[in-house]
């Protein structure tokens, strides 16, 4: 594997972590629990779209194919997308959505802050925008957490029961990859691993705080890093890449 | 005591007489306040109704700009319902009222929502002639007699009208490509040419509610006059990129120097301001279910904010 081929899989990892994760959060269009929730969830489902856009045109640049950042946004197969399978589990219920955002947010917050001293000046520069954004994703989880954990028990359980849920689905986030490993070496890249304890001691303090038990489940689910994803992913892809499949010689 | 409502309602009425805007804390009769909650309700629900049709095609949108430009314009329709709301409050209501007023069927929204999103380029149709059609009207808003409503289509309009550009954006673009999305683009002309020009509501000589509403300047001009705007400006821009206005009678008059336009089935209109229209009961059934839904997280929030409230 060149550096070129590692950083190409590692940008496509990122990238599709925030496509991914914005097709989700856009479901929530018109059917929030409150007009500014709706509003909420949907600012962030951009910011989202504007990281993708960013890194997958990136990402097109290092293939050096010619391709463009929709292309490879809507034209790959379900084995060439490789986010976390967090991400494309169904938008589920408010709490479900929020301790989705809380549990990727956090991991997001450690590994941009590293990211903005990346020796990539791209990705640098691409982390440097992003972090301002996943504070405020982060700031507005973490408040809706306190407010369902703290408000009424039925909002406690569902909050209890979201957190239990989606548990199995975080571990993957500190895995590593060989293409990691080599980028995390040059200074490009990160050790996702070093950020699993700062995580697991940010969103313990916020849980506990909102009188959520941590769960003790160690088994972690994986697959999504290396192409192989949930019933889910395919489903997403039918959707999104519909007009893209059917007229495959328009432009829009 | 009608002597103090006469006094009261002359002072008004000299005030709107003098091109004066009406603030919350004025006094006003009570006919001129329930008619701003209707109006500005119906404004208000509208824009979020508004935003079911548009949401259909989000996790279609075929390219990453689109699909960024259409969820911002989504967001910005929610944002003005958002200021709608608030603007109507300072009438003495509240947002859960008008909510209930609305599943209720006693507040109304704008009945080009009652229409179906087909195909991509309804996207484009919707931002280019329904929102264009709104601008019109808005437009004219902007120097109702009522303050706070005034206020907010100021800014409103500024955004509605990059709505509508990137709706003509789509309809331009789509006309410039393959045989099936020019098809796709004339379909949904076809489709909401005719709604659109209902939403400046029934001909003058047949409008209920206009009386007052002129008196008291909340209106400025009136259904038809508006129409014939958005027809003018319409049917040039329609020309300019290739789609055809299905309307056999449109020509243009060279003496009154505008277009005359085919008759508008009002049959329709009516039928669907009634309730079968085809999506009626999607759109209400949608809003309902997605609020009864959030009840729980409106619940713990209320709860919460109480606790905070009481620790400090």
């Amino acid at each position: 594997m060149t550096q070129q081929e590692a950083l190409y899989k590692y940008l496509l990892r990122l990238g599709d972590n925030a496509l991914i994760q914005s097709y989700r959060l856009s479901e929530w269009c018109s059917r929030g629990p409150i007009l500014e929730e709706d509003l909420a969830l949907t600012n962030i489902a951009l910011d989202y779209i504007g990281r993708a856009q960013n890194l997958l045109q990136y990402a097109a640049a290092i293939e050096g194919k010619g391709h463009s950042a929709d292309h490879l946004a809507y034209r790959r197969a379900e084995h060439q997308y490789y986010n976390n399978l967090i991400t494309e589990m169904p938008r589920g219920d408010f709490a479900y959505t929020i301790v989705k955002q809380l549990f990727i947010s956090t991991f997001e917050f450690l590994l941009y802050t590293e990211l903005c001293h990346s020796k990539d000046e791209a990705i640098a520069g691409i982390a440097g925008k992003a972090i301002k954004e996943v504070r405020y994703h982060w700031t507005h989880s973490r408040d809706w957490c306190y407010r369902l954990g703290k408000g009424t028990a039925f909002s406690n359980d569902k909050l209890q029961q979201a957190v239990n849920d989606l548990w199995m689905y975080t571990g993957e986030q500190f895995e590593m990859g060989a293409e990691e490993e080599m980028l995390s070496a040059e200074g490009i890249a990160f050790d996702n691993k070093a950020l699993q304890s700062k995580w697991l001691e940010m969103v313990s303090t916020v849980l506990t705080a909102s009188n959520i038990q941590i769960p003790t489940e160690s088994y972690m689910q994986t697959g999504g890093r290396k192409g192989v994803h949930t019933e889910n992913m395919g489903h997403i892809l039918a959707e999104m890449q519909y007009l893209q499949r059917a007229y495959p010689d328009a432009t829009w | 005591m009608m002597m103090d409502a006469i006094i009261i309602e002359n002072a008004f009425q000299e005030k709107i007489d003098r091109d004066l805007c009406i603030e919350p804390k004025d006094q006003m009769p009570e006919k001129y306040r329930l008619h701003l909650i209707r109006q500005m309700s119906q404004h208000a629900h509208s824009e979020v109704i508004g935003m079911q049709p548009e949401g259909n095609w989000i996790t279609r949108a075929p390219s990453l700009r689109s699909k960024q430009i259409l969820l911002a314009k989504i967001q910005d329709e929610g944002g003005h319902g958002l200021y709608l709301y608030s603007a109507t409050e300072t009438l003495g209501i509240s947002r859960e009222e008008m909510i209930e007023q609305l599943h209720s069927g006693k507040a109304k929204y704008a009945n080009i929502f009652n229409y179906p999103s087909l195909n991509w380029a309804d996207i484009g149709a919707i931002g280019w002639l329904v929102d264009g059609a709104a601008i019109v009207n808005q437009v004219s808003l902007q120097r109702t007699s009522y303050g706070p409503y005034a206020r907010a289509m100021v800014r409103i309009c500024k955004e509605e009208s990059f709505h509508q550009r990137q709706g003509y954006e789509i309809m331009a673009n789509m006309m410039k490509g393959s045989t099936e999305q020019k098809e796709m683009a004339q379909d949904a002309m076809n489709r909401w040419w005719w709604p659109a020009l209902m939403m400046f509501g029934p001909h003058d000589s047949d409008s209920p509610n206009s009386g007052n509403a002129f008196i008291w300047k909340i209106k400025r001009q009136s259904n038809d006059v508006l129409r014939q705007r958005f027809i003018d400006k319409t049917v040039q821009q329609a020309e300019l990129i290739g789609l055809t206005v299905p309307d056999k009678d449109l020509k243009w008059n060279e003496e009154k120097q505008c277009y005359d336009h085919g008759a508008i089935d009002w049959e329709e209109f009516n039928r669907v301001i009634n309730g079968n229209g085809p999506c009626n009961k999607q759109r209400m059934d949608h809003h309902i279910k997605y609020h009864n839904e959030g009840a729980w997280v409106r619940e713990a929030a209320a709860a919460y904010q109480k606790q905070i409230n009481e620790f400090n």
